[in-house]
């Protein structure tokens, strides 16, 4: 395959598909290449998925400037690409005068940061709307403008919004190389083949200095930093919390916080491990790990209900070697755009980043807005949140919605199909379940995986044993082994 | 005469009793811990030709499932059940297919049948 | 379909569902619904291929799916027994309505005089284990892992570990031996298994699989598919003993770790639900804290043979249909069952004593394994029953009837003791 583009994203996470969005409302040729067979299988996918008001980055710095505005930009992209986003607010709990004290910093790093309707509220008025907290905490940093969303569901949209507007997504497409010449990009070379273009915007995450240094640029370095998670199921959030919970920060990052997802899940985490630099995809949870953020957070809600634990899982997070995000014109390379160093407030920056980046594009291309640009997305049935009526019609327009696939989430084989034919789809059981909610629950795929690795074998046209959990290489089943005559 | 003592779990039932079985000679001649007559019979059984059944499944051409449960129509010497069960992994029968239908006659020449375990209509 | 008024509505046609509806059939119930998910009624059995069971209730050894077949034919073909599959229950009203959905009849609404649930239960999983390591592919609960050996065609992989020597786990490592694979072993955090004796003598013994007692896992190896463990052994605490880690190479691990009752549909109703059990508290008639509603199975308590689930969903059924029909003799006194000593678990937890007195079948669990118990069911003071077993095991479940004419008049709270003998 050789290509042609004006402008290649590497990396499919919150940050380059936000990227590719901005990018196809113009009239570039946008191509997205992703290693894995889903988007967001990286940092995106193991965080915890909040939007943050903005006040915990320094003043004038760029994660400052971006986490503003980016929620400022999510509080409109919601309707406009049906989002998965409660904005649920926020507490920064204080245990004692000393961290009474931080808030009132946090505060007016807040008020500086341009984040509004801040304010510090005293435990007891805490309490009254989330009773399950500590009765130490002594006062609250509370932010309304703060969010809790569904990070792998907002990457979606962007590149669902971006692909029908025309821009190209390639995933399983590893970049080998950055062709440079006379000090400006010409191709990225892929295992896929090579794209021809002048523009490469670097979004790689954890691997983003690896992929500069390919295009000649080694200003920066990425170090790993692991942060490990335990979900508990639906049934606990009476027990928990409905808004994000931080404990005071302190000079090791935001802490350990306890957190509603936008499903109804309650989970807590994370912590902040430091990785050898070799290790940028280590994943795996330890047990001292999990231990520790239990203890962490019974702090802030003594009450956890282990028991109810469903899943614990890690990510990592690239922290850049200026302790900031690194975004713009590479200084080495012409036609090299950083999106490096992207660790929290990155998922709530991501609009921000993508406006800022492009729009340098677009004054130096001097590209043109589409006229025919569409807005939104193609509507994502939910069978579970329907009306009667609404399911009925559903049903007698295709019997598949009639199916319940997934029992612990009421997931219809209508959804999954859908899921899987849809701008980008679904090709993995992960993806499936990313995209519908089948196999996130209780039973977490223990009876709906066998029959969703079937729905994306007939689908997709492939054997059963070619159909993957996630990654490139997880196969999921066997063909059975012949024997000898009977 | 030299007298020894066996230990062994029967296992025609869900009881799983406590067998012990007292050999003079290598001749069984007392079997205790056994809740009833059926224990008796698998002691003596077990330390001289032991027997199990065999279940497994087989390909199933049209069926509702790709499919079929099949079991052994009685124990086969528990020695052979590996080639049994390696033997069944390459046989394929058509649908419709009823609980008892033979599906491999006389398997490995042991004497026993394989039948299904189960009804199984077309598709 | 439509609005129609039934007898009884059955949620789940498993071995719990099918007995229940032909045992309210034999007890005069005319119209009966039977609404199972799957797409043919017989539940988990139809993937247990092997044989074993059926002793106690059909008097004959029989697979999985030959029980089912039998549950099966006891119920086709009767006009008052009307059996929808491929059909989910969504939720179950206090009214006693049903909302069910299913491709070909669509959104469904069906009433019920009486309801039984029989849901079942499901696997444990991972989460609820805490393993620490990566997500990769290849890791199934044993369950999953069996339908698509023994349903679908497909292996979960070709070198096996096995976590949980539960009798899932156990049947696991013998079919995967039959399939050809290697089962590397089998790990166990209690000091003892979890499986009866007869699944450890012929799925491990038999093939020579090693059986690690007092072992964990400590991290799954892999990132994209599993490529290996770590077992360790643990302490009195079941926490892994640093120092006795060693490696297991593997492309699969499978978990037997355990099953819970399946009551969302329990839950949405309100029942009143048993900590310990998992599932809805019951009287001897199976009728929850609800009237009208009864449950019976896996979904009131996890048991170890299918033989004692017919028996209690055909409690369930009678009941249930002769409270349709208005004929449930009167109570005169609601008596707690309570399980006290040794015993974890007692279902039924109370008996609505009648004025005749029944007999009342307790089923229960023990907290370890025993060697020669005294087991007492009292009233008050009174000795109800007292009698003496050879071996109690968690994992086996206990059965005894107290005789009709000694459970008459005894309306002081009941206890059920379970100790080992001096």
């Amino acid at each position: 395959m050789t290509k042609q583009a004006d402008v290649v994203v590497i990396g499919g996470g919150i940050t380059g598909t936000a990227i590719l969005h901005e990018l196809a409302k113009y009239n570039l040729r946008a191509v997205l290449v992703e290693q894995e067979p889903e988007l967001a299988a990286g940092t995106t996918k193991a965080n915890s998925a909040i939007l943050h008001a903005g006040f915990d980055a320094p003043t004038g710095s760029m994660k400052a400037r971006m986490n503003a505005a980016g929620n400022a930009m999510y509080h409109e992209l919601k309707d406009e690409l049906d989002l998965d986003i409660r904005w649920s607010g926020s507490y920064v709990a204080a245990l004692d005068d000393e961290q009474m004290d931080v808030l009132k910093e946090l505060l007016e790093r807040g008020n500086a940061n341009g984040v509004p309707g801040l304010k510090i509220v005293s435990g007891d008025e805490m309490r009254k709307e989330e009773p399950n907290v500590s009765k130490d905490i002594k006062g609250a940093l509370w932010a309304p403008t703060a969010g809790i969303c569904w990070p792998f569901g907002l990457a979606l949209a962007f590149a669902e919004n971006a692909v029908i507007n025309g821009a190209e997504v390639i995933r399983e497409c590893q970049v080998t190389g950055i062709t440079v010449e006379d000090g400006a990009v010409k191709a990225v070379e892929t295992d896929k083949g090579t794209i021809e273009t002048k523009y490469v915007i670097n979004a790689a995450g954890v691997h983003v200095d690896e992929i500069s240094r390919l295009a000649g640029d080694d200003t920066f370095k990425i170090h790993p930093r692991r942060g490990e998670y335990i979900l508990f199921d639906k049934t606990a959030q009476k027990d928990l919390v409905y808004s994000p919970i931080f404990p005071t920060p302190t000079k090791m990052g935001k802490g350990i916080l306890v957190c509603a997802t936008t499903h109804g899940n309650v989970f807590v985490g994370p912590n902040a491990q430091d990785m050898p630099d070799e290790e940028k995809d280590d994943t795996a949870v330890t047990i001292p790990g999990m231990d520790d953020i239990l203890d962490k957070a019974r702090r802030l809600v003594p009450n956890i209900p282990v028991g109810a634990t469903i899943t614990e899982f890690a990510g990592v997070r690239a922290v850049s070697s200026t302790g900031d995000f690194i975004l713009g014109p590479s200084e080495k390379t012409k036609g090299l755009i950083q999106a490096a160093g992207i660790q929290s407030p990155g998922l709530t920056s991501a609009p921000a980043i993508a406006k800022y980046l492009v729009d340098g594009i677009v004054a130096e291309t001097g590209a043109t807005a589409k006229t025919d640009y569409k807005k939104g997305r193609p509507a994502q049935p939910c069978f579970r949140m329907m009306a009667e009526a609404d399911q009925k019609a559903l049903i007698a327009k295709d019997p598949r919605y009639g199916r319940v696939i997934c029992r612990c989430e009421t997931i219809t084989e209508g959804e999954i199909v859908d899921a899987i034919h849809r701008p980008v789809g679904a090709r993995t059981v992960d993806g499936v379940k990313r995209r519908t909610r089948a196999g996130m629950g209780r039973c977490q795929g223990g009876f709906c995986g066998p029959r969703v690795t079937q729905i994306l074998s007939r689908e997709l046209n492939i054997p059963v044993t070619e159909v993957r959990k996630e990654m490139r290489n997880s196969y999921m089943f066997y063909n059975k082994e012949s024997g000898g005559k009977a | 005469m030299s007298v020894e003592t066996k230990q062994l779990n029967c296992i025609n039932c869900p009881l799983g009793c406590l067998l012990t079985v007292t050999l003079e000679d290598g001749k069984i001649t007392k079997v205790t811990g056994n809740t009833c007559p059926r224990g008796e019979k698998y002691a003596h059984q077990e330390l001289t030709d032991p027997q199990r059944m065999l279940t497994s499944t087989v390909r199933i051409e049209g069926g509702e499932l790709p499919l079929l449960p099949v079991v052994s129509k009685t124990t086969l010497p528990k020695g052979k059940i590996l080639d049994c069960a390696a033997a069944l992994r390459s046989v394929e029968v058509k649908a419709p297919v009823h609980t008892g239908d033979v599906i491999v006659k006389d398997i490995l020449g042991l004497g026993v049948d394989i039948v299904a375990s189960r009804d199984m209509g077309k598709e | 379909m439509g609005e129609q008024l039934y007898d009884i509505i059955i949620v789940g046609g498993g071995p719990a569902g099918l007995s229940a509806a032909y045992s309210a059939w034999q007890n005069g119930a005319k119209k009966i619904l039977v609404l199972e998910r799957d797409r043919e009624a017989g539940g988990i059995l139809q993937q247990c291929i092997h044989n074993g069971f059926g002793l106690h209730h059909f008097k004959e050894e029989l697979t999985g799916p030959g029980y089912a077949q039998r549950c099966y034919d006891l119920v086709k073909d009767k006009p008052e027994i009307e059996i929808l599959v491929d059909t989910m229950v969504l939720s179950v009203n206090l009214d006693k309505t049903v909302t069910a959905v299913s491709p070909a009849h669509g959104l469904m609404k069906v009433q019920g005089k009486t309801i039984i649930l029989t849901m079942g239960c499901r696997e444990r999983t991972r989460g609820a284990i805490r393993i620490p390591g990566y997500r990769p592919a290849g890791v199934f609960t044993a369950g999953a892992a069996q339908r698509m050996v023994n349903m679908e065609g497909y292996l979960p992989g070709k070198k096996i570990v096995i976590l949980g020597s539960g009798d899932i786990g156990l049947i696991m490592a013998r079919r995967m031996t039959l399939e050809g694979c290697k089962v590397q072993a089998v790990l166990e955090i209690c000091p003892f298994s979890n499986g009866l004796t007869r699944n450890m003598v012929q799925c491990l013994y038999d093939y020579d699989i090693p059986l690690y007692l007092s072992h964990t896992i400590t991290a799954i190896h892999g990132k994209d598919r599993v490529n290996g463990i770590t077992a360790a052994k643990v302490d009195d605490h079941m926490k892994p003993i640093p120092g006795t880690e060693f490696d297991i190479d593997c492309d699969t691990l499978l978990l037997s770790v355990g099953l819970i009752p399946e009551n969302e549909l329990s839950r949405g109703l309100g029942l009143a639900m048993h900590p310990l059990t998992n599932g809805p508290i019951v009287d001897q008639h199976r009728e929850t804290s609800i009237p009208g509603i009864f449950a019976a199975g896996n979904v009131v308590h996890v048991h170890d043979l299918v033989d004692f689930v017919s028996e209690e969903a055909e409690i369930a059924g009678k009941y249930a249909a002769l409270k349709a029909q208005e004929q449930l003799p009167e109570d005169v006194a609601d008596v707690k069952v309570e399980a006290i000593d040794e015993v974890r678990t007692c279902v039924p937890q109370h008996v609505r004593a009648t004025a005749e007195g029944e007999t009342i079948r307790l089923f229960m669990r023990v907290r370890k394994p025993m060697k020669k118990v005294r087991l007492t069911v009292k009233s008050g003071d009174d000795t109800l029953l007292t009698k003496v077993l050879p071996v109690a095991k968690p994992s086996e479940m206990i059965a005894v009837n107290v005789p009709a004419e000694k459970a008459k008049g005894h309306h002081a709270d009941w206890t059920v003791s379970v100790k080992e003998e001096a």
